[in-house]
């Protein structure tokens, strides 16, 4: 194996641990504002990391620019739902969680 | 690697069916919203990596359409379907 498929590979599975602790927040955090917060994030970081060790394999340079504009897609998308999201939980009165 | 590539995406799909368990749960619409909106999220992962390891190229543009639909979905939800009230149950 090259060394870039190896990297490729470490950056694949470090991919998914981020996407194994976005599903872990969503299920465990305890109210819509902290799960917001754990999806949102963690999700699209490893979107982002799988994107970039798929970037690394890609046979040309227009697949790799187009893995890279559906990541920015995907990131512009997440923050503008959680923007809406979240504000208008607030506006609807859902409760903050306090310890 | 095609091994790593296809594990992956097994995996991410096992995340997908633990994300099930939020929209059956809740409790307010907008936590199964959220659920909808890890599917859009993790499912353009799956078919970027599915994309690799069969090497159909069109799988990408699939990829494609699942990001800006997703967005779509969620505008939508919380402009246009999300008009309930809900301070009753605000935490669980």
């Amino acid at each position: 194996m090259a060394p870039s498929e190896y990297l490729s590979a470490a950056l694949l599975i470090i991919g998914g641990l981020f996407f194994l602790a976005g599903t872990f927040g969503l299920l465990r955090f305890p109210d819509v504002y902290t799960r917001l917060h754990a999806l949102t994030k963690a999700d699209n970081v490893g979107l982002g990391l799988i994107v970039t060790g798929l970037a690394l394999q890609a046979t040309s340079w227009t697949i790799a620019i187009k893995l890279v504009f559906i990541w920015l897609l995907v990131l512009l998308a997440g923050a503008s739902v959680a923007h809406l999201v979240a504000s208008s939980a607030l506006r609807k009165g859902i409760r903050i969680w306090k310890r | 690697m095609q091994m790593l590539i296809l594990a992956l995406a097994v995996f991410l799909m096992l995340n997908l069916g633990a994300g099930m368990w939020r929209v059956l749960r809740g409790p307010t619409a907008a936590d199964r919203m959220l659920a909808a909106q890890l599917f859009g999220t993790t499912a353009v992962a799956i078919l970027l990596l599915l994309a690799e390891a069969s090497g159909s190229a069109a799988l990408r543009d699939v990829a494609l359409v699942f990001a800006l639909l997703a967005a779509v979905t969620a505008v939508a939800f919380v402009r246009r379907a999300w008009t309930d009230r809900e301070e009753e149950h605000g935490t669980e």
